[in-house]
């Protein structure tokens, strides 16, 4: 074996990879906190000591989804036995369910905007990307940079006009609305990400296919797009959890029937300190972005410089 | 036209032919994909800034629009110059904006360069580290108002654990003197993954010949890293300040939902400020003149740094 002076000595990488996971863990806990908590019964979630080993129960996520109301016990007796597992959890506080809760609702809103403004600005920014990877485009690095500088308004600034424009032309509080707020938002990003994955994109490639008597057009969508692929699934994704996490316009913009669901979730808390069902919220709602950032690991660094750091 | 059109393509006679039968230009297809960008952009970025900015030099309120527009000149952004309140969440975000960026820059620093050993696993650690910076603010700032809670939450908890005090005894988010801090301990917490992100980049892009070159001429580790490690890792370490520095000069999210900007104003960031002058007091004309300052600072700043930054990796 090469021994090179370079490499870190066992002991040193040892150490090292003890400090690295002891901040990982350290960084972690929040986190497993809240998807702890939303499995505790509201009385273990604020027992103090803080409970570590507890039942398990579904109570938090039976109150994310329902409303329900108090019953006197004579009343609850009449009813007769409880007809499901969630009825059961219920029936404990004397309690009956009354009806679905608005999580269900917002949830949706998250995922209808969050993929409408998502599939928007990657079709809008794939296009504009090419057209700056590839052609002559007079001001080019003038266009590119006004492209960034969208970013750097601070999103309550740009919200005062934008909610007098929403109001004058019927968009407040509509999901196209803010569809189209977040494909704003996000074609500085989709932009600047897919130019870079296109620019990697050799251009032999298109003038063989041009050649070969393909159209623009053509060489386009049947030569890039396919070699661009994971670049634009990358950025894809990106946009989504832009789009998913996004709070300032949506609580702005938002009450009623566009409300996503960051500007919902903190108000679950608002009657009766249930903190399993908020914890609850935000674990349904905050997993599938874990998920999606195990999967992006490779073009993470891309994505959050906007393609100016790349491994 | 066709000249400058088709530089990028190495067309013969019959191709370009060929292609102005079957297809458009290159020029037109250039527009045809850039317009609908631009246009977005124009409508949703550029459009607003120019009403702000003639909002701004008028009295107008948002919630009474039957009131008569009265055109005040400048006197919107005297006002605000003069603003006791204002310069107290322009203190408040300095404090913000310089400890989440000492912070992070050091720990992100010392992660990366202990990542940076390859020691087996590091893929996979690294990328539990970067969990958080990807989830809601809003949503992960909510619920650390539950880990700070004083006698339940995990936070005090842990603190009174390590250092012996009664968990009960001080309040992060209701303690003037601490709510400053615990703003900063959460983006800190949230944030740092990206800093370490970019440092890492950096550090992976030195060459190992350098360090072997160095080795010969036996300058010592400590040397090796002032004279090497750092200066070529700068760059992307300024890179990271960059984004991390314009991100929380615009911080709402997190902080409306942890604090409020409580107790009292003391965590009233200029963005949670210039909230409640727009959309709870409703004085449309006098925000929107605040927000063309913050613009203006941000924009400013930001290029001043960007130059410098260019200094850096020019050298």
């Amino acid at each position: 074996m090469s021994y090179s002076v370079t490499d870190p000595s066992p002991r040193q990488k040892w150490t090292a990879g003890t400090l690295v996971v002891a901040y990982a863990l350290i960084t972690l806990l929040p986190l497993l906190w809240i998807i702890a908590t939303g499995f505790k019964s509201p009385s273990d979630a604020i027992a103090y000591p803080p409970k570590v080993i507890f039942e398990p129960t579904l109570e938090g996520y039976v109150n994310l989804f329902t409303t329900r109301t108090r019953m006197s016990p004579d009343a609850l007796s009449a009813l007769g036995e409880p007809a499901t597992w969630y009825d059961r959890i219920v029936r404990q506080y004397d309690m009956v369910i009354s009806g679905p809760s608005r999580y269900g609702e917002r949830f949706l809103n998250s995922v209808i905007i969050g993929f409408g403004s998502t599939f928007l600005s990657v079709f809008l920014g794939t296009l504009a990307a090419y057209a700056f990877s590839r052609f002559k485009v007079p001001l080019k690095d003038d266009l590119m940079f006004f492209i960034l500088s969208t970013r750097m308004m601070p999103p309550i600034a740009v919200a005062i006009p934008i909610f007098l424009m929403f109001r004058q032309l019927g968009l407040s509080d509509t999901h196209l609305g803010m569809i189209l707020l977040y494909t704003g938002v996000n074609l500085s990003l989709s932009v600047w990400l897919l130019k870079g994955f296109i620019d990697e994109i050799p251009v032999e490639y298109e003038e063989a296919a041009l050649i070969d008597g393909y159209t623009r057009f053509q060489a386009f969508t049947k030569v890039v797009l396919p070699q661009a692929a994971t670049g634009i699934a990358s950025t894809a994704i990106f946009c989504l959890i832009f789009s998913w996490n996004e709070y300032a316009f949506a609580v702005l913009l938002t009450s009623g029937t566009a409300q996503t669901a960051p500007p919902f979730i903190p108000t679950i808390i608002g009657v009766g300190k249930d903190w399993p069902a908020v914890a609850a919220g935000a674990t349904l709602f905050l997993v599938p972005v874990m998920v999606f950032t195990i999967l992006l690991r490779k073009h993470l660094l891309r994505g959050i410089t906007f393609g100016a750091v790349r491994k | 036209m066709t000249d400058e059109t088709t530089s990028r393509v190495h067309t013969t006679a019959p191709v370009r032919l060929a292609r102005q039968i079957r297809g458009l230009s290159d020029r037109a297809v250039a527009w045809i994909f850039i317009a609908p960008t631009i246009f977005l952009l124009l409508a949703i970025n550029i459009f607003p800034l120019i009403w702000t900015i003639r909002l701004s030099l008028t009295n107008y309120r948002a919630n009474r629009t039957s009131a008569d527009l009265e055109w005040v000149g400048l006197r919107n952004y005297q006002r605000i110059l003069n603003d006791p309140d204002i310069w107290n969440s322009m203190q408040a975000t300095a404090h913000f904006l310089l400890w989440t960026l000492v912070l992070q820059v050091l720990i992100g620093f010392t992660l990366a360069y202990l990542i940076n050993k390859k020691f087996r696993g590091n893929d996979m650690w690294t990328t539990i580290i970067v969990l958080p910076m990807m989830l809601s603010p809003a949503v992960v700032g909510n619920f650390w108002t539950f880990l700070y809670q004083p006698q339940i939450g995990l936070f005090n908890y842990v603190v009174g654990f390590l250092t012996g005090a009664d968990p009960s005894s001080f309040s992060m988010i209701g303690d003037v003197a601490l709510a400053p801090w615990s703003i900063v301990i959460v983006d800190t917490w949230m944030w740092t993954p990206f800093v370490m992100l970019i440092c890492l980049a950096g550090l992976r892009s030195i060459p190992d010949s350098i360090y072997e070159a160095a080795e010969c001429d036996r300058a010592s580790k400590w040397r090796q890293f002032w004279t090497i490690t750092i200066p070529m890792a700068l760059p992307f370490l300024m890179l990271a300040v960059l984004f991390r520095g314009i991100e929380n000069f615009k911080m709402f999210d997190l902080v409306v939902q942890l604090t409020g900007g409580g107790p009292g104003s003391i965590t009233e960031l200029t963005s949670i400020n210039l909230k409640r002058e727009a959309f709870e007091k409703w004085r449309t004309g006098y925000a929107s003149a605040y927000a063309v300052i913050l613009f203006v600072t941000v924009f400013g700043l930001a290029s001043i740094y960007v130059k410098a930054l260019n200094k850096v990796k020019e050298r």
